[in-house]
């Protein structure tokens, strides 16, 4: 016979409100099996814990029913009360009065009567509870870094400093992501490849990082722990070994009239190139949709001047299998091209450039070579008119939310281009200065007051060209939206942060959630900012929303210090809540047939048929088998066996229809 | 539609205001709170931040809006807007700028015109006597303006009040003051 426990929360009056929470506690008292029933002011604090505690030593309890908040709050708080008086925990079962009645219902006779009712189907479930032991699986302790800009660097870094091992995945052919391609950072205008590339050597050169450039994720199976990888190394045609980077090919390839991704459309490269010169790992690779000789079958110009015979046209993609313990996401975020504005003249006119582009002809390693050149003619341009929120916070667009980063970039735009052309006027158009960071604001003020660039507020709503100047229309909302014109020579716009190319196929491939633009879901927006919704995936930068250096920075550090916690541990605890095949005496063994309609059916590639042998090895059943680090308890096996062979652990047919009969 | 043509210009009014008294316009972020707290901001055309937003702007016309404006001669001098700004922009020095070069463009604003008589008629009293000469700045003020009987009936009680002195008081040493009045060139 049953010795169930019954303690009923009055959840300050939030249960006790409108639930007549002694009467509850009297009435499940009259239950059969029940043999301590009370109800308590705060159940969760110490001393209601405490009662519990008590009344399992003193009534030899075999079970214990909370009437409480729901399980999401405090199963563990009240699983773990019961662990410490030596009860299982999974004896300890919650009733959830406040969410599915308190809160829901008025004050009634019939609130009261449902919360007996809910207390009643637990009582019924909890008597027919077994005792479960957690299942502990092992932590492979390497993590897989999918990115290589700075927030997948420093991730990787912070990983493999504190011991373990790291994969990194870049799919262009050098890492460095945007950061590379900017010219100077805010707020203290320090050179951003100056400050970058050595952390880019470090990752090259680290022991603990195996770099994969050129490489995409190809698949991701398995779970926290225990993830297993498919790593395509994508064909650069060129063997990585015997290449020395002296960059003959690239400077002897006849087609060199492409446009340069790392220049953002600006300059040219050609079609075996290095994405630039300070490039980690500074391999060239074939860009095959533009080669001579993979269009037309003739060229081979590479081939015959590379000192080391590195060519090889025949290469093919890899595949790589790596087994991971923890994922970082860390694939960025990419910006809106000029030609989404139709407004702005859909791209058309040469000289009104997105923030990306301004950044290259602001580099010292760019097309101009810092200075500030326009796209059409190759003119100093004497006003240069920048555009903030080109995009963002346009909800006609597709795009209500703020980019975060353009108030900042623009402030160092148009600084940048004061410093190289001391003559020339600079005008920026914005709605709100969103300056907040250390140092953010007085930098923008600099930008005003030091460099006098021309802050006017209010939306740019037309760019058109006229006599050789693109006259920018806008008002200045300060002034009693006084409209007014400026007759620029280069227009910038701030274009907004978008989700990087790719990142929803990434997402459904990880079984991560992201929003409606594609930028990957926190688990908790304060309190789990780096971790996702599926253990052991966790997030870094920018691919998470658009944000700065300092911030992306400090996430994949976080990031990075989550996988170091998660590899601290030999082996992780799971709850033993999965479906198990039943065994039997013999003959029967079990009552599987051995069908095996649930493997096809488990979504997590679970279930595996066992040969069931006798002491002298001959098989007499094949039968399915869970594994229970694999299986996520989701009860689909379950559903589908025919001869009802599999049950969930903790929630099996028996305990549910217990429940239910109770009602 | 105003188009921004001269605000690099070295003769503009925001870049003379800065040569001469050392106030950018540029540290103005429009927060508003000067005219916010400016006791006749109600009486002014243009409020000082609206001044102060012109000038940054240097939108054609601007200029000259605002040294024909009458908020240059409704100003008091009080200093609130100063005391209170964050930016420290002082705009009661600005103010006094663009009310010389007012005067000297002429451009002054036909409201202005018997308050700049005034001022000149203080200033004039006080180079002659080292002090303010309440007659002598009436009779001045009346002469300049020809309102000949504007605010007359007071006299009386005021003289008996003994407010109204019939003679100057003159200060020691008046040449020192006339020397001042050269340097500025009032």
């Amino acid at each position: 016979m049953s010795r169930i426990g019954v303690f009923i929360c009055h959840c300050g009056e939030n249960i006790n409100g409108t639930v007549d929470c002694a009467k509850v506690a009297e009435a499940a008292s009259r239950v059969p099996g029940v043999s301590h029933s009370v109800d308590y002011k705060y159940m969760c604090s110490d001393p209601g814990q405490s009662m519990i505690k008590e009344a399992i030593k003193e009534k030899k309890l075999t079970g214990v029913v909370v009437g409480a908040c729901s399980p999401r709050m405090h199963e563990p708080t009240f699983r773990r009360a019961c662990a410490e008086a030596g009860l299982n925990p999974y004896l300890c079962e919650m009733a959830n009065l406040r969410e599915h009645c308190s809160w829901v219902h008025e004050k009634s006779e019939a609130t009261t009567r449902k919360a007996v009712d809910l207390i009643k189907s637990m009582i019924e479930k909890v008597k027919l509870n077994q005792p479960l032991q957690p299942i502990k699986v092992p932590v492979t302790r390497a993590a897989l870094v999918l990115g290589g800009g700075i927030a997948g660097i420093q991730a990787s870094l912070d990983i493999a400093n504190a011991g373990h091992q790291v994969i990194m995945v870049e799919r262009e052919p050098s890492i460095g992501g945007h950061m590379s391609q900017l010219s100077e950072t805010f707020p203290t205008l320090d050179c951003s490849q100056c400050i970058l590339t050595p952390r880019m050597v470090e990752v090259a050169q680290h022991p603990n990082i195996t770099l994969h450039t050129y490489s995409e994720l190809e698949s991701l199976e398995g779970f926290i722990g225990n993830f297993k990888a498919k790593i395509r190394n994508k064909a650069r045609c060129v063997d990585e070994k015997l290449c020395t980077g002296c960059g003959m090919c690239a400077q002897k390839c006849p087609t060199k009239k492409i446009s340069s991704e790392f220049n953002a459309g600006l300059g040219m490269r050609s079609a075996i190139y290095v994405p630039f010169p300070q490039a980690v790992p500074n391999k060239p690779v074939i860009d095959k949709d533009h080669c001579t000789f993979f269009q037309k079958g003739k060229c081979k110009v590479c081939e015959k001047v590379c000192p080391t015979k590195a060519i090889r046209y025949d290469q093919e993609d890899r595949i790589i299998d790596v087994e991971v313990g923890a994922v970082v996401l860390a694939t960025g975020f990419d910006v809106l091209g000029t030609d989404f504005f139709p407004e702005y003249g859909y791209g058309r006119y040469k000289d009104v450039i997105n923030g990306l582009q301004f950044e290259r002809l602001a580099s010292a390693s760019g097309p101009t070579l810092g200075v500030i050149k326009r796209p059409s003619d190759g003119k100093v341009p004497e006003t240069v008119v920048f555009v903030a929120c080109a995009g963002s916070r346009d909800p006609a667009k597709g795009i209500e939310y703020c980019s975060k980063i353009c108030c900042m970039y623009t402030a160092k735009h148009a600084m940048l281009y004061k410093h190289k052309v001391h003559e020339g006027s600079a005008y920026v158009f914005y709605m709100d200065i969103r300056a907040g960071g250390k140092m953010y604001d007085e930098f923008v003020r600099r930008a005003i007051e030091e460099d006098d660039v021309k802050y006017v507020r209010g939306r740019v709503s037309r760019i058109y060209e006229e006599d050789g100047k693109l006259v920018v229309k806008g008002a200045d909302t300060l002034l009693g939206h006084e409209p007014l014109e400026i007759r620029a020579d280069l227009v910038v716009l701030a274009t907004a942060g978008v989700a990087s190319s790719g990142a929803e196929e990434l997402a459904q491939k990880l079984h991560v959630s992201y929003d409606s633009h594609h930028f990957f879901a926190e688990a908790h927006p304060k309190l789990r900012p780096v971790e996702t919704n599926t253990a052991g995936i966790f997030l870094a930068g920018a691919c998470q929303s658009p944000r700065d250096i300092p911030e992306t920075v400090s996430q994949a550090s976080g990031a990075a210090s989550k996988v170091a916690g998660l590899f601290s541990q030999e082996e992780l605890t799971r709850e033993p809540l999965v479906a198990v095949v039943n065994r039997t005496a013999p003959p029967l063994y079990s009552t599987c047939t051995g069908c095996g309609l649930c493997m096809p059916a488990c979504p997590y590639q679970a279930i595996e048929m066992e040969e069931i042998r006798t002491r002298d090895g001959t098989v007499v059943k094949v039968a399915a088998k869970v594994n229970p680090g694999l299986c996520q308890g989701c009860g689909t096996c379950v559903a589908l066996c025919r001869v009802k062979a599999i049950d969930l652990q903790g929630y099996t047919n028996e305990q549910i229809y217990a429940e239910l009969m109770a009602l | 539609m105003g188009a921004i043509t001269h605000s690099r210009k070295s003769n503009s009014l925001p870049a003379l205001l800065q040569k001469f008294t050392g106030v950018a316009v540029s540290r103005c972020y429009q927060c508003g709170k000067c005219s916010a707290g400016c006791p006749l901001a109600e009486e002014m055309d243009y409020t000082p931040s609206r001044i102060l937003r012109m000038l940054q702007l240097g939108l054609d016309g601007h200029e000259d809006s605002i040294l024909r404006s009458f908020s240059l001669w409704v100003c008091l001098a009080c200093e609130t807007c100063y005391a209170r700004c964050p930016q420290e922009v002082d705009i009661p020095k600005m103010m006094d700028f663009l009310r010389a070069e007012s005067v000297s463009r002429k451009k002054v604003n036909p409201r202005g015109r018997d308050l700049l008589k005034f001022h000149q008629t203080l200033l004039d009293s006080v180079r002659y006597t080292g002090r303010l000469y309440e007659v002598g700045l009436i009779a001045g003020y009346k002469a300049r303006t020809l309102n000949i009987f504007q605010d007359l009936m007071l006299a009386p009680r005021l003289y008996l009040l003994g407010k109204l002195k019939l003679f100057p008081h003159f200060i020691k040493n008046r040449k020192s003051l006339s020397r001042i009045y050269e340097k500025t060139g009032a």
